[in-house]
């Protein structure tokens, strides 16, 4: 419990450091930006929205920094992210709304998919040090440094323009009404398929290369050697005794190394015009729309740091030392 | 800091055991031995392959731009070309030469590459080695900044300030990506620094006087050159691959060539549907390559530290042939194989005879040979 309750206050920190950084990124750059675009936007924005904008990125020169970060607390925690530009007059946090689910379905879905394929062949090719098992290697080290969107750029080029096996953009066939019907669910998976592969294809072979060298290193350890010398069924030694250790780097690993997975499937989402938050950060970039740039960018934290409470729980449960601290 | 639920030996590919092991075993005797086992890294046949690759970019980088056979910016008339003998990669929409663009662009990829790795190592060695040799609450601030920036995602913090910039060039680029990409290593060094600050010939030159900053210059940080390079080698890597992406995505300014510039085009400009496969394909593979090849060399490094990963430098068949069943359990050592694993850093072995304990001559023990 008290590892947990640790964990819990680094999350708030990390928290607090994200909405910070969102906090003094628009006011050491030039506000100018925003402060055009609320021109161009002259008269059709409400009071109240220009008001939480200034407050957002800092135009408002007149009030101290401190009372600035005051306010700014204030409005996030208020849920209010500013209004977008690029989907004008939808405040920000309509447009997340939108397209998150889109996201945490498709790259969750994916991500766990790989880690439990990923950590099994990894256990398996760790095991068998030293046979054909390693000539894999070399092969997952390729699709370990190759960049996530043009593994995408290359299915779509294969699978669905050259064989149009699968639909090459969308989330599910324009036209249809999102609803739980049979019809819909297929076309969402069939849709998704080949974005889902691409998550799961290139992020795989970082999990087997982290499972294999951990099963080496825990491989010689005493308890692998007298499991083994007690004649206990070699299954049993490779999952009960190695397995299960080698694992636990594996859950934090998991943790540490999200990050760099959703920021992988965002451009990945832009590759395959995936309705989810990645293509909406692209098109915030192509308007220059300052607020919903950042309301993704916390979102996204948040998302982080809430699969990573999720991982602790999964260690704490996996992990009796870390039950008996407390 | 304690509250992470990594131990630091296994989130570490190095295990201290193995270096101390080879501490003791250290001092050989025989000088024609010991040279030998300089270059016990470079004989690594997965670092030799890292490294020519490697360095066939570094010379690509430099003369790139003088053998291009035309100017990238050209426009030409052969629109959207396939591969022919005047343009070997191709044409893009514009009729300018795909070949040379990525020829032109790998400067830029390898700069940022350079400037991002220098960076972001000096930064995890500065905050890693101190952390871990300051100890109580600076180390707590320390760790706790680092973890803050492993966990936050950085490409959307990356696109956030890169993008406040108009048109950020190679440089901005790189030191943006190196403030956001030091993080691991000094998680990596501070976890290794902790280990190293117990023992003895560290604890002997603090009794004999010598102070703080010769202790981590002169004794500690030689005994991290493994983890610092390996450190080095994956910030090249995510450089390189955040590069690219950024400047796919359209950040960068568009008009300084790199590989993600070229694949920034083809997709602004249908590449895909309009089957021009030799416009982004070739790009994409640079990349994996170059990853490749750097990952590569960070398994050599791996494996000089940690002898556990070796193969005993012999491939599957020949192990099957001299009738050696690999293990779980077991590193095999072949008996008339030069001893790779002695000295994985001279000054360890250095600083156990500063140490002033007698040192135990073992290399001549018996190599096992698990059959």
């Amino acid at each position: 419990m008290k590892f947990l309750l640790r964990r819990l206050g680094f999350y708030v920190l990390t928290a607090w450091a994200a909405v910070t950084l969102n906090f003094f990124i628009p006011r050491v750059m030039k506000g100018d930006p925003v402060q055009s675009l609320i021109n161009r936007f002259q008269g059709q924005i409400d009071q109240d929205a220009v008001h939480s904008l200034y407050v957002l990125f800092g135009l408002d020169k007149k009030q101290s920094l401190w009372q600035q970060y005051v306010d700014y607390w204030k409005e996030i925690l208020h849920g209010n992210l500013g209004i977008s530009f690029a989907f004008f007059p939808t405040p920000v946090s309509q447009v997340i709304k939108d397209s998150l689910p889109w996201t945490v379905a498709l790259v969750g879905m994916a991500t766990i998919i790989a880690v439990v394929l990923g950590t099994l062949i990894g256990t398996y090719l760790g095991w068998r040090r030293g046979t054909w098992a390693d000539s894999i290697l070399p092969v997952m080290t390729f699709f370990s440094s190759v960049p996530y969107f043009w593994l995408g750029l290359l299915f779509i080029a294969l699978l669905a323009v050259t064989f149009p096996v699968f639909p090459a953009s969308n989330a599910y066939t324009p036209g249809m009404t999102p609803s739980f019907s049979f019809a819909f669910l297929q076309s969402v998976v069939q849709h998704g398929f080949l974005p889902a592969l691409t998550i799961v294809l290139s992020s795989v072979a970082g999990w087997i290369l982290g499972m294999r060298n951990m099963m080496v290193t825990v491989g010689s350890e005493d308890y692998v050697t007298v499991a083994q010398a007690k004649g206990l069924p070699e299954r049993r030694v490779m999952y009960g005794y190695a397995a299960r250790n080698a694992v636990l780097p594996q859950v934090s690993s998991f943790a540490l190394s999200l990050g760099f997975v959703v920021s992988g499937s965002l451009v990945m989402e832009l590759v395959f015009s995936y309705p989810g938050i990645g293509a909406q950060l692209f098109a915030a970039i192509g308007a220059k729309d300052y607020p919903l740039m950042q309301g993704i960018f916390l979102v996204i934290t948040v998302a982080v740091l809430l699969a990573n409470i999720l991982a602790d729980v999964v260690y704490v449960f996996l992990d009796p030392r870390t039950r008996q601290e407390g | 800091m304690s509250n992470l639920p990594i131990d630091p030996a296994a989130a570490v590919p190095v295990d201290t055991e193995s270096l101390v092991e080879s501490a003791v075993e250290g001092p050989s005797t025989d000088p024609a031995h010991r040279k030998k086992k300089k270059f016990v890294f470079v004989r690594n046949a997965k670092s030799i392959t890292g490294l020519v690759i490697l360095a066939v970019f570094v010379v690509l980088a430099i003369i790139g731009p003088w053998i291009a056979p035309h100017n990238p910016n050209d426009v030409s008339l052969d629109l959207l070309a396939p591969p022919s003998g005047s343009h070997w990669l191709g044409t893009d929409h514009l009729g300018r030469d795909v070949f040379s663009q990525l020829l032109v662009g790998t400067r830029s990829v390898m700069i940022v590459g350079l400037v991002t790795g220098v960076g972001a190592t000096l930064l995890a060695v500065l905050i890693g080695v101190s952390a871990g040799f300051l100890g109580g609450i600076p180390d707590e601030v320390l760790s706790a900044l680092a973890n803050i920036f492993l966990v936050l995602p950085a490409l959307p913090l990356i696109i956030i300030i890169a993008s406040q910039m108009d048109n950020a060039g190679s440089m901005v680029i790189a030191l943006v990506l190196a403030a956001t990409g030091w993080a691991w290593g000094a998680r990596v060094l501070r976890a290794q620094t902790l280990s190293l600050r117990g023992r003895d010939f560290i604890e002997a030159a603090r009794a004999t006087g010598e102070s703080t900053g010769r202790i981590v210059w002169f004794e500690t940080l030689p005994n991290l050159t493994a983890i610092i390079a390996s450190s080095f080698v994956s910030t090249v890597t995510f450089a390189v691959l955040s590069q690219t992406t950024l400047a796919f995505i359209g950040v960068t300014s568009i008009s300084d060539w790199s590989w993600g510039t070229v694949l920034y085009w083809a997709q602004a400009n249908q590449a895909l549907s309009r089957g021009a496969w030799w416009w982004f394909v070739p790009a994409g593979l640079l990349v994996a390559v170059l990853g490749m090849a750097l990952t590569l060399i960070n398994f050599g490094i791996d494996e000089f530290v940690n002898p556990r990963l070796r193969l005993a430098g012999m491939s599957a068949r020949e192990m099957r042939r001299s009738g050696i069943r690999p293990r779980i359990g077991f590193t095999a050592r072949v008996r008339n194989l030069p001893r790779t694993y002695a000295h994985p850093t001279p000054v360890v072995s250095a600083g156990v005879r500063s140490s002033g304990e007698p040192v135990a001559t073992t290399s001549d023990e018996p190599k096992e040979t698990v059959r």
